[in-house]
């Protein structure tokens, strides 16, 4: 590791930032969250928004499919959960925001486990296809349950209230985002650094071998199917408040294989790649919009033609990502780091 | 070895293990006492490993008893446990091809075999600060035990995927070994390395046996290492025992001469 820095302490060793120069990245990156909202336009806290939300649902994906290996493309089903406990809760029941969250990750998570029982016999692809079941399963009660769901008609959340204040725009959401995926990331990161979380990796790396060294594969599957719920399900409640109108339309197949896209282009396994994925699939098509807007005065017929080729775009910068670092973003910052660390020499 | 009868640890009365017409295992009986080192030698596809498998619980066999004593002298029957409960009661093992963790560091393989022995739960480990904390430090003495043992501190943070072959079956004989295990089943501890490696393997399994009173059982090709290793020996053959004794009773014996007939260099060596 580096050199000139020793511990004297197993504290110290097992800490999350362990050099001084992991400390400066991070306390930056810190004081960069905080004081964006007070400079940034609305159209960037919107966006700011949008990602802080995709990086809770990529970690809570990541828990699941980088980390314990196990595939799943029911990500938009439990989305849908965690969104709809929310807003059920807080629209029929009169629940406060604050409670709807935590009971609706607590059902989320419920309900993946339920979801997660054929992972104990089906692995890989078969497995996939099992949870694509719980997608379209979900997907369906919600259509056809109207005196529950509202059925196919968006169902309205009134504005969360927070000490008497009302978080209706962008910036007062922005603080409620920021804790959240704040402390999803911490936990996640703790997770993966002591027992529960070694279990969940041994599972992903060899599942026989963690049996015979005495890790109950059933419970820990089960459990990163919790897990992994439960953030996934925040994310979809954090959706439901932020967006305060939400249709069974924002949660389908579609959603799933976006977020796997993301967690796979941000890099399997990692935290800090989950939020690359959502940072990088939120701002792409964004970025991909604008262009084409800037060049609609430009060269008109250019601006005709981009609107239309945005999705093959879209397609392209990935494939283009997946082949130049297959291990994803979050390895091309690794790559970065690693330069100039050995910097002059290039070993 | 003093006077007195070693008390048996691991008891196998006519085991049978099939796979549809296939017989792994056939009236197989056996025990380990404590404190031995019992090597299980055989031909190739003679059931060595599915022995070990019954034992760990990966494999069922359809007769027979399979009882194991713990310090206390409880009596468990290995028939109606999973893996993981039998890594619990303190059996641990390595592969024959290795099988760790390839993704994660040294440091964490060897954690994973302290598994058992710790507490935490998804709270206490997402709150890191708040308990799981402690509890990590404190099995981490233990696990930095086992590295220095074996001498491999300074890849204790090297993914494993990335080590040599030999410094590999060295990692998971740690993990076996972080466990804290009564047994420990080894499974062709040393194939495939060179002499050196062999005699530094070697030195491991009779200091574990010896200081850290670890029994322990061997499945090995080496014959000069099985002589000079084990206490006794059990011979298997077309998945029946041929042969239990001493090293050199089971040199001496005609069953075990004739199946391994053929394999003259062998034969010289025995």
């Amino acid at each position: 590791m580096e050199s000139g820095v020793f511990f004297t302490t197993y504290e110290a060793d097992m800490a999350l930032r362990r050099t001084p120069v992991q400390k400066i990245r991070l306390a930056l990156f810190i004081v960069f969250v905080l004081v964006f909202p007070f400079f940034a336009s609305p159209y960037w806290l919107n966006l700011a928004n949008q990602i802080a939300i995709a990086t809770i649902g990529a970690i809570g994906l990541n828990i699941l499919v980088g980390y314990t290996g196990q595939i799943s493309l029911g990500q938009g089903a439990f989305m849908a959960v965690g969104a709809y406990s929310a807003g059920l809760l807080t629209a029929r029941m009169g629940l406060p925001f604050y409670l709807s969250i935590p009971i609706a990750c607590l059902i989320t998570a419920l309900v993946g486990v339920v979801f997660g029982i054929p992972s104990l016999r089906l692995k890989g692809l078969y497995l996939a296809i099992a949870t694509l079941a719980a997608q379209e399963i979900v997907e369906w009660t919600i259509t056809h349950w109207p005196q529950l769901t509202g059925g196919t008609e968006a169902l309205v959340i009134p504005s969360p209230m927070l000490f008497g204040v009302r978080l209706n725009t962008d910036f007062r959401f922005y603080w409620i985002l920021l804790l959240a995926a704040g402390g999803t990331a911490l936990f996640t990161a703790n997770l993966f650094r002591t027992r529960v979380g070694r279990a969940f990796v041994a599972i992903r790396d060899q599942d026989i071998a963690a049996e015979v060294i005495g890790v109950n594969v059933f419970f820990y599957k089960l459990l990163a199917f919790a897990t992994s719920s439960f953030f996934v399900g925040l994310a979809g409640a954090l959706t439901a408040h932020y967006r305060t109108i939400i249709s069974w339309e924002r949660f389908t197949i579609e959603t799933s294989i976006l977020y796997l896209a993301m967690i796979i282009i941000g890099g399997l396994g990692t935290i800090n790649g989950s939020f690359f994925g959502a940072a990088f699939m939120t701002l792409l098509p964004a970025m991909i919009s604008n262009i084409s807007r800037a060049l609609r005065d430009v060269a008109p017929i250019l601006a005709t033609l981009l609107p239309a080729a945005q999705q093959g775009i879209f397609g392209a910068v990935i494939i283009l990502f997946l082949v130049l670092e297959p291990e994803g973003l979050a390895k091309l910052w690794r790559n970065i780091k690693d330069y100039f660390y050995v910097w002059p020499f290039s070993y | 070895m003093s006077n007195r009868q070693p008390r048996v640890r691991l008891k196998a009365e006519h085991l049978g293990l099939h796979f549809g017409g296939v017989a792994a295992l056939t009236d197989v009986s056996l025990e380990v006492r404590e404190g031995e080192i019992l090597a299980i030698i055989g031909p190739n596809g003679a059931g060595k490993t599915s022995l070990l498998n019954c034992i760990s619980g990966l494999y069922r066999p359809q007769q027979g008893h399979l009882v194991f004593y713990d310090r206390q002298g409880n009596e468990h029957n290995l028939l109606k446990k999973k893996p993981a409960e039998i890594a619990r009661l303190g059996i641990a093992r390595s592969f024959q091809n290795i099988e760790l963790f390839r993704h994660m560091t040294v440091l964490d393989n060897l954690m994973l075999g302290r598994h058992v022995h710790m507490k935490g739960n998804i709270l206490t480990c997402g709150l890191y600060w708040w308990r799981q904390q402690k509890e990590e430090i404190e099995h981490r003495r233990r696990v930095e035990d086992v590295i220095d043992f074996l001498e491999i501190e300074n890849i204790r943070r090297k993914p494993v995927g990335t080590l040599a072959y030999g410094l590999q079956k060295r990692v998971e004989l740690g993990r076996a070994l972080a466990l804290d295990p009564d047994i420990l089943l080894l499974d062709e501890p040393m194939a495939g390395m060179n002499v050196e490696e062999k005699e530094d393997m070697a030195r491991f399994i009779l200091d574990i046996n010896q200081e850290r009173d670890v029994t322990i059982v061997l499945i090995e090709h080496d014959m000069g290492v099985v002589m000079d290793l084990s206490d006794r020996v059990v011979v298997l053959d077309f998945g029946r025992v041929i042969a239990t004794g001493t090293p050199d009773d089971v040199r001496q014996n005609p069953l075990v001469i004739q199946a391994y007939l053929g394999n003259e260099a062998l034969m010289e060596q025995l």
